[in-house]
Formats: structure tokens, C-alpha cells, sequence
């Protein structure tokens, strides 16, 4: 287990160098030039030369792209022109908006999944397992950020119940955060909550169809009991590959979904900070995400082996 | 050595489409994106309007008998537009998937059929591409390049190059095993060879369902990217784009949003269930299984 592991971590840090390389190598194409973009049009080059200098723009390449990994090592990651402040900082701050928003949307897509997952595999094949099914075939077709759309018109603008966009911070309390989070997490987890559900019946269905199945049940355990404590723990594998999956595509999902409700999460600042050229920022929140889906990816296959004694017993 | 390997027998065109039509998820996806892709087809001879033309007294018109979906703030007919709209999403997809084959396929057999380091280096490499969440890479890559549809189309068809890669080696290495293929070998016939007279047709069921899978995801993108402001710009129309001019007059017109995202979700449901219904009748396994 710990040579796995081992592993896998020494997998996950060449994916990173890797990944790091890739990012610095698409920012260092990409047409604009920071200091031109500080200074204005009308900068004298001197004053451009100077500016070049001080950020250590006139470095070659190699040099650069050292000290830029190696900053982000020890938490410096460089500072963004646009917004005069430690890129750090500016991470720091949207990341208490959009962490939460992930973690909730994750949390709902998978407490709605898994159980109508379960559901419509004991029922295969009659009416809750048709309704069920075909709910998730439609849920998986809803683009999220039409969705969210709709919930905004519904709920926001039409039943007044929730802010239609914008977050008031987490200072005034958690409550009215957390109201402001509701829709776009509803919104971020209902098409992967429909894909989920898809993943769990499916599973669920090979897994009852096996040996041990029908023997527990041949010595009269509880139907109930049976889908809970044998089947379940056995169809967890792809429920989490899935999951895993999944963390990427709702990371991903935040960019469209904190702009359609204005909130200043991560998306938001990656997205805008692309369309201000500030490429800082950008390298910054990708190396940021990057990571997170390949310790997600680790923390996958720990899961593995945590539900699956075979697989631990290989290793 | 007389006698030349052959692949085992494909299924007979007549027994699949007997299987195929009686197989309700793939009627009814197969018939949605006939309708869809007639409906695009039309659209290069016939609209209801004409989309060119501005009329803003018959702007945010709400649905009527002369605009059965409404019109949007230049007046424009949003039926018409969902017609056109749905050449360029139907286009980026299919392009982007066609990206996907060209390059992934080749490159998943290549990797089947070598195995050993070239096979791991192409893995590795996928893995990395997945590291990348796609719609933030597809974000990127139009940032860098400009936005627009064409830049849409390479940014949502690199993705398909790790998938179709990944689909293509798995069936290939479940064959390469196989006893007729070992035959194939021994008369001296090449790895190419081989790959394109045996591995390519038994996989070409798996790399089919992929596709119509991969299509409606495309789609889905394209919306996403259009939405953002990065895909198709004005004066080509795309359901995203109409969704991105329908967000902020909503609140008083809300028939600007809801008919593009209809048209999306129907056209994604259709193939997924076209997908699906071809996976029953394509793989024996699952037919046995329902």
C-alpha cells in the first residue's frame, strides 16, 4: 500500500512538472507584453526597458520559467498587474468563495446520486426505474449554465426568494453567503448529479447480478440489507472514478457558472484575468487547479483501495 | 498457407437494422437528429424570416402565430436564428470529433500495436492532457488564438484526441491477442496491415457509440464557449451566442433564453439516446445483460 502510493504520488509530481512546463511554455506565445500593458502606449522605452527589467522580463527563458516554478513552491506566485496585489492574495480571496461553492455542488450531486442510483437499480426495469432514468437522460443533456439561467429567472427574479447573482462576502455572516450560494450550486450539481445517478445504476446492475448476490439473498437476508451492505460497497469502484471525474468538470464548471451569477470566485478571476492578458494570474489559478485534480485523482485510488481489500492486498 | 485469416464474421447489415428499430432509445435519438440536422439543412434554402434583417419595432416580441418562438431585441425571428444557429453548432462538433478520430485513432492503435515505451509515453501523455479540466484549456486556447468558431472547434477537438486515443487502444488490445489475428501475423502481414483490414472494423462499433457520445459533448461545449463570448461571433449565430445576447435582457424576456437552451437539451438528449441505443445493439455483451 505505501509503495502504491508512493507511486502514485511520484506519478502525480511529474504530471505536475510536466503540466507546469506546458502552462509556462502557452503564456510565453501568447501575443502582449506585460510591461507595454503596465505602462500604456505612450511609455518611453526607458521606461519600458526599466519596467522589463525590475520584473525580470530580460531573463532567458529558462531562468524565468525556474524561478516562477520555484517561487509557486514556496507560495510566490508572482503579483498580478492588473490588480496590484500578491497573486497569492488575490487566490486566498476568491478561493473562500469558490471552495465552498465545489464542496456544496459536490456534496448535493452526490447525496441526490447515489441514493436515485440505487433506486432505479432495485426497481430495473419498472415505473421509478423509467422515471428515474429518464429525469437523468434529460439532466445530462441541460447545459448547466442554461440552468442556471432559468433559476435565476425562477426563483430569483420571478419568486424573489434568493439574490439573483453577486456574493456579500462571508462577513456579514454565513447565512447570507451561503444564500447567495444556493442557486449556483443547485446549478453546478444537478447535469453531474444526473451523470452520477446514470454511473450508480449502472453499477449497481452489473454488481447484483453476481453469485454472492443471490446467495445472501438464498440465505434470507433482508433484500434491503443485501443492496446496502454487499452490493453497494462492491459498485462504489466506478461510482468513484466517476466522482474524481467529476471534481475536474465542477473546477471547470465555476468558470461559467460564477459568471452567470457574478460571483468573485476563482472562475471569475481566471476568466477575467485572461481576457486582461494578466497571465500571471492565469498560470497562477491553472497550477492551482491542475493540482487539485491530480490530488483528487490520488485521493481516487487511496478511495480504491480503501473500499476494495483485493486491490490493497495487490500493492 | 493458403488459406487467408479472416475476421470473424461481422454482423449482417439486415440483422443490425432489425436490432437497431426495435431498440426505442435509438429511434427516438435517431429520429431527433434527423429532425435537427434537417432542420439546419433547411436552413441554407428556407428560414421563416430572414435573420439579416433588423426590424426593431418587432423587437422581444413574445411567441405568436407569425413568431412561433418570439423575437429577439433587433427584432429578429428566434426561430429562424435557432435554424441557423444549429449549422454552426452541428458543424463545431462534427469537426471537432472528426479531430478527434483523425488523431486519436491512429495514435491508439499505433500504441496498441507497439506497446512497450511508445505505448507508455502516449499514456503519460493522456493522463496529462486529463489533468487539464478541458473547458479551461478550451478557454485558453481562444484567448490565445482570438475567439471565434473555428478556434472553438480546435479548442473542443484536442480533447477528443485523449479520448478517442484511449477508446481505440482498449478495444485494440483486447484483440491483438486473438487468434485470428496471430494468424494474420504469421503470414507475415504488417502491423499496419493488420490494423487496417482486422483492428479498425471490430472496433469501429465502440469508436461509433464514442462518437455520437463525444457529438453531443461538443455541442455542449460550443454552447459554453459561445456563452462566454469565445465562439461564434456576430454576425454568425450559434444557440451559445444566443443565450450569451439573451442573459441580460431576460429578466423581461425570458422566450430569449428558453428556446436556444431547448434546442441544445433536445439535441443532446437525441444523440445521447442515439448513443445509447446503438451501444445495446452494437455490443452483445450489454444486449444479454438487459
Amino acid at each position: 500500500m505505501t509503495l502504491f502510493l508512493l507511486k502514485r504520488i511520484a506519478i502525480g509530481l511529474v504530471t505536475l512538472l510536466v503540466a507546469s512546463m506546458i502552462v509556462f511554455s502557452v503564456m510565453e506565445i501568447l501575443p502582449g507584453d506585460p510591461a507595454r500593458l503596465m505602462l500604456g502606449m505612450n511609455a518611453t522605452p526607458e521606461a519600458l526597458d526599466a519596467l522589463r527589467e525590475q520584473m525580470g522580463l530580460n531573463a532567458p527563458v529558462v531562468e524565468r520559467y525556474i524561478s516562477w516554478a520555484g517561487g509557486m513552491l514556496t507560495g510566490d506566485f508572482g503579483r498580478s498587474f492588473t490588480y496590484r496585489a500578491p497573486v497569492i492574495d488575490l487566490i486566498a480571496e476568491r478561493a473562500v468563495v469558490s471552495v465552498p461553492l465545489a464542496l456544496i455542488a459536490l456534496t448535493l450531486s452526490t447525496a441526490i446520486a447515489i441514493p436515485v442510483g440505487i433506486f432505479a437499480a432495485a426497481r430495473r426495469g419498472k415505473l421509478g426505474d423509467t422515471v428515474s432514468m429518464g429525469t437523468a437522460q434529460i439532466g445530462v443533456a441541460i447545459p448547466n449554465f442554461w440552468f442556471a439561467l432559468l433559476l435565476i429567472y425562477v426563483f430569483a427574479v420571478w419568486l424573489r426568494l434568493v439574490p439573483a447573482g453577486g456574493f456579500p462576502g462571508w462577513s456579514g455572516g454565513v447565512w447570507p453567503g451561503l444564500k447567495a450560494l444556493i442557486l449556483p450550486s443547485i446549478a453546478l450539481a444537478l447535469p453531474q448529479a444526473a451523470i452520477l445517478a446514470r454511473v450508480t445504476r449502472s453499477a449497481m446492475l452489473e454488481v447484483l447480478g453476481e453469485d454472492y448476490i443471490r446467495t445472501a439473498r438464498a440465505k434470507g437476508m433482508p433484500r434491503r440489507k443485501v443492496l446496502w451492505r454487499h452490493a453497494l460497497r462492491n459498485a462504489m469502484i466506478p461510482v468513484l472514478t466517476i466522482l474524481g471525474l467529476q471534481f475536474a468538470f465542477l473546477l471547470a464548471g465555476t468558470i461559467i457558472i460564477e459568471n452567470v451569477f457574478y460571483i468573485p470566485g476563482l472562475g471569475r478571476l481566471v476568466f477575467q484575468a485572461i481576457t486582461q492578458r494578466d497571465l500571471i494570474v492565469v498560470e497562477g489559478v491553472i497550477m492551482l487547479l491542475v493540482a487539485s485534480v491530480i490530488l483528487v485523482n490520488i485521493l481516487v485510488d487511496v478511495a480504491y483501495a480503501l473500499v476494495d481489500p483485493r486491490l490493497r492486498a495487490r500493492s | 498457407m493458403s488459406t487467408e485469416p479472416t475476421s470473424p464474421p461481422v454482423e449482417g447489415a439486415a440483422h443490425f437494422v432489425r436490432a437497431a428499430f426495435s431498440n426505442v432509445s435509438f429511434v427516438t435519438g435517431f429520429a431527433t437528429t434527423v429532425l435537427i440536422a434537417a432542420m439546419a439543412l433547411v436552413s441554407f434554402m428556407w428560414t421563416p424570416y430572414d435573420i439579416t434583417l433588423i426590424s426593431i419595432a418587432d423587437k422581444q416580441l413574445t411567441p405568436s402565430v407569425q413568431h412561433l418562438f418570439g423575437t429577439d431585441h433587433f427584432g429578429r425571428d428566434i426561430l429562424s436564428m435557432i435554424m441557423v444557429g444549429a449549422r454552426n453548432s452541428i458543424a463545431v462538433a462534427f469537426v471537432a470529433v472528426g479531430i478527434g478520430i483523425g488523431v486519436g485513432v491512429p495514435l491508439g492503435c499505433w500504441a496498441a500495436a507497439r506497446g512497450g515505451w511508445i505505448d507508455e509515453v502516449l499514456m503519460r501523455f493522456n493522463d496529462l492532457v486529463f489533468a487539464f479540466p478541458a473547458l479551461l484549456s478550451a478557454i485558453m486556447i481562444t484567448a490565445i488564438f482570438g475567439p471565434g468558431a473555428v478556434n472553438a472547434i480546435i479548442a473542443i477537438g484536442i480533447f477528443n484526441v485523449p479520448v478517442f486515443a484511449r477508446v481505440a487502444r482498449a478495444g485494440a488490445m483486447a484483440l491483438w491477442p486473438r487468434e485470428y489475428i496471430l494468424a494474420a501475423r504469421a503470414s507475415g502481414k504488417s502491423a499496419t496491415l493488420i490494423t487496417i483490414e482486422h483492428i479498425l472494423p471490430n472496433i469501429a462499433s465502440i469508436l461509433l457509440v464514442q462518437a455520437t457520445i463525444q457529438f453531443a459533448l461538443g455541442i455542449l461545449a460550443e454552447a459554453g464557449l459561445s456563452y462566454l463570448g469565445l465562439g461564434a461571433q456576430p454576425p454568425m449565430t450559434s444557440w451559445g451566442r444566443m443565450l450569451f445576447d439573451a442573459q441580460t435582457r431576460m429578466m423581461g424576456a425570458p422566450h430569449l433564453a428558453i428556446f436556444p437552451g431547448l434546442a441544445i437539451v433536445v439535441t443532446v438528449l437525441g444523440l445521447n439516446l442515439l448513443g445509447d441505443g446503438l451501444r445495446d445493439v452494437l455490443d452483445p455483451r450489454l444486449r444479454r445483460a438487459r
